[in-house]
């Protein structure tokens, strides 16, 4: 009976710590590899702005972030299933992901654009220039919705599950023009080996119903208290100078 | 027809992710899966007849080409295969140039190769199957008829081969829909693809999936009635006699 009694007690005893490890763990979801975002090192580890920034965050609350990846296309279902309690994967705060998910408040704000091989005469303002044109966008992006109802008529839309296959693509000529985040699109065209591509026109951030208020980390609704802690620890770092520290290592001096 | 829009328009005015347009997306991928389904299955089939004869033959030249071919295709995934097919061919040098790439551009031809170069190999192996199983008595009554090997082949052999191949190959068709639902990987809009951009849109996966998947169901059974119906017309004589 004593012994039933202590092998029940220790049972008990691991059970409460391991209920105490995971207070002390947050785990987010990510969709990679978005450089500068968030990809992957050479030797398979992952680093990007949101990963720095998220363990920065995480460390000024005092909790361990475990980095859980994630395809794009389920990531909300993923949050809603529990798989993390977080998602900070360049997410976008707009109106339509507000019904779905609390948001912190936004750790940046990047413009979308138009990317396009060098001498390209596309003129984005003009929707005819576009008819009859092959947009590449990543599936299910604010990017993808924004192209599929202004140019969803009268240009072909092709649709990706990674940036990777769209660059691809983009590189044997089978699109004639991307839609996507500028950081994404300054890593892995402006700035890749061949390097032959520009910004087609205006970056954009308006319409807001499309473009939204920039990048936020989302939460399940009823996780108020872990959305308010983040807020807090954004608040601090942006204080005391980690945030631009972080955002010049990706992103070069100026915001 | 109009007045019918008007009265589809109303009766989806009731919710937000069955508009006309989403229904539009899956009125296009349902054309897209089935066209793309359909020919891959003919032209494997066609392919698949000689194949299946050369599969057999006692030529070593004949022969072992043809099985490292099934084998390759039915031991890797048509998902490989299809990324190879489309993405791989970019990196073949100068390919660009040729007229090939006027063809491999677009998406749909290069699925259509993959899934056309996998339907094949599974129905060369099941007609194999056939043709080898084809009665000793059957082969011996047609050459004491007199007839050339080769009119064996044709008149005998291919004909009840057929018919036995029948239920594998029906099988073969089903798997092949269900496998063409992997096209939305090279941006085809096909019936996945177009339930894929309904999920990400609207954040519907149940929506979104279980419309598709009734879709996905109504072609299979239509399928599985047809080849019910070919089996009881071409089989009527191995039924069971009724008396």
């Amino acid at each position: 009976m004593k012994k039933l009694l202590s092998v029940s007690l220790l049972g008990l005893a691991v059970a409460a710590s391991a209920a105490q490890a995971q207070e002390d763990q947050v785990r987010i979801g990510v969709d990679v590899p978005y450089e500068p975002m968030e990809y992957r090192t050479p030797d398979g580890e992952l680093t990007g702005f949101d990963i720095d920034l998220g363990n920065a965050l995480c460390e000024r609350i005092g909790v361990e972030c475990e980095w859980v990846v994630q395809g794009w296309d389920g990531i909300i279902p993923g949050l809603m299933a529990r798989k993390y309690d977080a998602i900070m994967s360049s997410m976008t705060i707009n109106d339509d992901r507000r019904e779905q998910v609390l948001f912190s408040e936004p750790y940046i704000t990047p413009p979308s654009a138009w990317f396009a091989p060098e001498g390209t005469d596309l003129d984005t303002t003009n929707e005819e220039s576009l008819a009859g044109m092959t947009i590449g966008v990543q599936r299910g992006t604010l990017q993808d919705n924004y192209v599929t109802d202004m140019y969803g008529d009268v240009a072909d839309i092709n649709r990706y599950s990674t940036a990777d296959d769209m660059v691809l693509d983009m590189e044997s000529k089978r699109l004639d023009i991307l839609f996507l985040d500028y950081p994404v699109g300054k890593s892995t065209l402006l700035d890749s080996e061949e390097g032959n591509y520009v910004v087609v026109g205006e970056m954009l951030t308006e319409p807001k119903e499309y473009f939204g208020d920039g990048f936020g980390i989302a939460f399940r609704q009823r996780d108020e208290a872990l959305a308010e802690q983040f807020n807090e620890a954004l608040a601090e770092v942006r204080e005391d100078g980690t945030y631009d520290e972080i955002y010049s290592r990706y992103f070069g001096g100026q915001e | 027809m109009n007045a019918f829009m008007t009265w589809l328009e109303n009766q989806l005015a009731e919710n937000s992710i069955f508009t006309l347009q989403t229904l539009s997306y899956y009125g296009d991928g349902l054309t897209t899966t089935v066209q793309l389904v359909f020919l891959s299955l003919v032209i494997g089939l066609i392919a698949a007849v000689p194949l299946a004869i050369g599969r057999g033959s006692k030529h070593a030249w004949i022969k072992w080409p043809i099985f490292a071919y099934t084998y390759v295709f039915r031991g890797t995934p048509l998902l490989i295969q299809l990324y190879l097919i489309y993405y791989g061919v970019v990196f073949v040098d100068g390919i660009q140039e040729t007229w090939l790439w006027v063809i491999l551009e677009e998406p749909f031809v290069p699925a259509l190769i993959a899934f056309t170069l996998n339907t094949a190999a599974y129905t060369t192996e099941i007609f194999r199957g056939a043709i080898k199983s084809t009665s000793k008595g059957e082969i011996e009554a047609a050459r004491a008829y007199g007839m050339s090997p080769q009119q064996t082949m044709r008149r005998i052999i291919i004909p009840s081969a057929f018919r036995r191949a029948l239920p594998a190959y029906g099988n073969e068709v089903i798997f092949m829909l269900h496998a063409s639902a992997i096209a939305s990987v090279v941006t085809i809009m096909d019936l996945t693809g177009a339930a894929r951009f309904v999920y990400a849109r609207f954040y519907a996966p149940f929506d979104a999936f279980l419309f598709v998947a009734a879709i996905y169901l109504c072609l299979t059974f239509t399928i599985l009635y047809f080849f019910r119906y070919l089996e009881k017309k071409l089989l009527a004589h191995l039924q069971p006699q009724n008396s």
